[in-house]
């Protein structure tokens, strides 16, 4: 008995482990999106609550979490109090399989990108119910939209990951990032990187595809009728699949934990740094592209997905497995 | 195994109590997403099974795109709470004598006992360690077995599954394949083309 009690207590203290400073990443997170757009604007950004604003986001936090919560009388309430809690623990769920460094992984199974592309799946739900239950015009519009988008570009998404698993030979995430010890995927496989990128910006409802959130039509999307604590659980969601989104590009395209540079002092610093460093690097650009680009219209936002993204991937996925057939090069 | 045990009455509970819940729940909503918690928990059943790959196939394709159509499907048509005007009890004779048929086909399945795939036809096993086999299987895991087999034995099976789909897929697609002309559309192709020179013209 005792065994199982220190088994359950050892799970939930790495969980903690995992989780903890993943929140404290999405509160940086969103002072890092305050700040770098503030610069881009010539602005100052948020800089009075702390040491250069360093407390703005858990100030932010305290405000949300002391507001009243909001229940429409219309609304499915079982179903509208659920849906940002289901967004929320979607976001946490695959965050077990990813790999920081070398053996630093919480469980490390054999079909790890296929766990991330099935929870990542799920994250429709939250959205679609949250939209429903809350029985207004606005939401629901935004929720439909939102779930399409992510439907349709989950499908490129997925067959520019096969690309990557045939070169790796493993659905293993920390083979793969082993199989590009000689050369990271975003060299060789560089179209693939960029519309990975694009297609994670329009998976994680970021702009310029933030359509099921557009203020300007629907006042604010699937959360418009959320106040407090539930909008909070949608806001962190979402950054959360943002660092999510940043760490597969980096997993599957940058190398994950190896080190570009491979001579003497650089080869000392430990793996995660490099990770880290990779993923900021993505996020910065996630940022930098809201910072920089106007909003698409919708038909554009499909057509792109299924018109352009799609046959282009297709045709890279036969392109690639026609090489590693011709040469031999299949693992 | 005492643990696995433990798991497997849980899902396997938890599924039943909430295909329970598809039928009785009066909200078509609720309905789906009890549904969807009967798919998950019987991937979590494949999982302990061992099976990851089938689990992981069984959440992308069911809870992932099947089940987000159905609620898309639902949601869209306005379904108003459903009110059950005749007796559920008009029912009864026709789901008995359905269930009776498959608690039976169960039993005789039971009764005539669990045989287990011939493994001597996986070429892997060239040796022919029968009774090894389970040792050897396991660290190669799922989808290697799965694709051994899938590529090799069933590749026909496998090509006319494809095939099958992919007509259905044409179908479900002329059926809304229809051009209109009355509406304005957006060519990007001829928007990009244009430049200065062939947008300005100099009529005199």
């Amino acid at each position: 008995m005792i065994y199982y009690l220190i088994l359950i207590l050892n799970i939930v203290l790495k969980s903690l482990a995992l989780i903890v400073p993943l929140l404290i990443g999405v509160a940086y997170l969103t002072l890092l999106e305050r700040k770098v757009m503030a610069s881009m604007h010539q602005r100052r950004g948020p800089n009075v609550v702390g040491l250069f604003g360093m407390l703005q986001a858990f100030a932010d936090g305290l405000k949300l979490f002391v507001k009243e919560t909001i229940l429409p009388s219309s609304a499915n309430t079982l179903i509208f109090i659920l849906a940002p809690i289901i967004t929320f623990l979607i976001s946490l769920f695959v965050w077990a399989v990813i790999p920081f460094d070398n053996n630093s992984v919480f469980v490390d199974i054999n079909v790890g990108v296929l766990f991330i592309l099935a929870i990542s799946s799920l994250g429709v739900y939250g959205i679609i119910t949250s939209g429903w239950s809350s029985n207004s015009k606005w939401s629901f519009l935004g929720s439909l939209r939102s779930a399409a988008q992510m439907i349709s570009y989950e499908v490129s998404i997925g067959i520019i990951i096969l690309c990557v698993l045939l070169c790796s030979g493993s659905l293993n995430l920390s083979e793969v990032v082993e199989s590009q010890r000689n050369v990271w995927y975003a060299l060789p496989l560089f179209p693939l990187f960029v519309m990975f990128f694009i297609s994670g910006l329009a998976e994680t409802n970021r702009s310029p595809f933030d359509l099921p959130e557009a203020e300007a039509e629907l006042v604010s999307g699937y959360s418009t009728e959320y106040s407090a604590m539930g909008f909070a659980l949608f806001f962190l969601g979402e950054y959360a699949n943002m660092i999510l989104m940043s760490t597969t590009v980096t997993i599957y395209f940058l190398g994950g934990w190896l080190s570009p540079i491979n001579f003497i002092p650089f080869s000392f610093i430990p793996g995660f740094f490099w990770f880290g460093l990779k993923t900021t690097a993505v996020l910065f650009l996630f940022i930098w592209v809201r910072a920089a680009f106007p909003r698409y219209r919708y038909d554009q936002l499909m057509r792109l997905g299924w018109k352009v993204f799609l046959p282009f991937s297709l045709g890279w996925l036969l392109f690639i497995s026609g090489i590693l057939l011709g040469l031999d090069w299949l693992i | 195994m005492f643990v696995e045990n433990i798991f497997f009455f849980f899902f396997s509970s938890l599924s039943i109590i909430f295909s329970f819940f598809v039928i009785i729940s009066k909200n078509p909503v609720h309905s789906i997403l009890s549904l969807i918690l009967v798919f998950f928990n019987a991937a979590s059943l494949l999982i302990v099974l061992g099976a990851e790959f089938l689990a992981m196939l069984f959440v992308i394709v069911y809870v992932g795109a099947v089940a987000v159509l159905f609620l898309f499907v639902i949601m869209m048509l306005n379904v108003k709470v459903t009110k059950l005007t005749t007796s559920i009890y008009r029912y009864l004779p026709i789901s008995f004598i359905s269930g009776s048929i498959f608690f039976f086909e169960f039993l005789m399945l039971f009764y005539l006992d669990l045989v287990s795939v011939n493994v001597n036809y996986l070429y892997l096993f060239e040796d022919n360690f029968v009774n090894e086999w389970s040792a050897s299987l396991a660290p190669m895991g799922n989808i290697v077995v799965l694709g051994q087999l899938l590529y090799t034995y069933y590749s026909y099976l496998f090509i006319l599954s494809g095939i099958i789909l992919l007509v259905s897929m044409l179908g479900a697609i002329s059926l809304t394949l229809h051009r209109r002309n009355d509406i304005k559309k957006q060519f990007i192709y001829k928007q990009i083309e244009r430049d200065f020179s062939s947008s300005i013209v100099w009529k005199h």
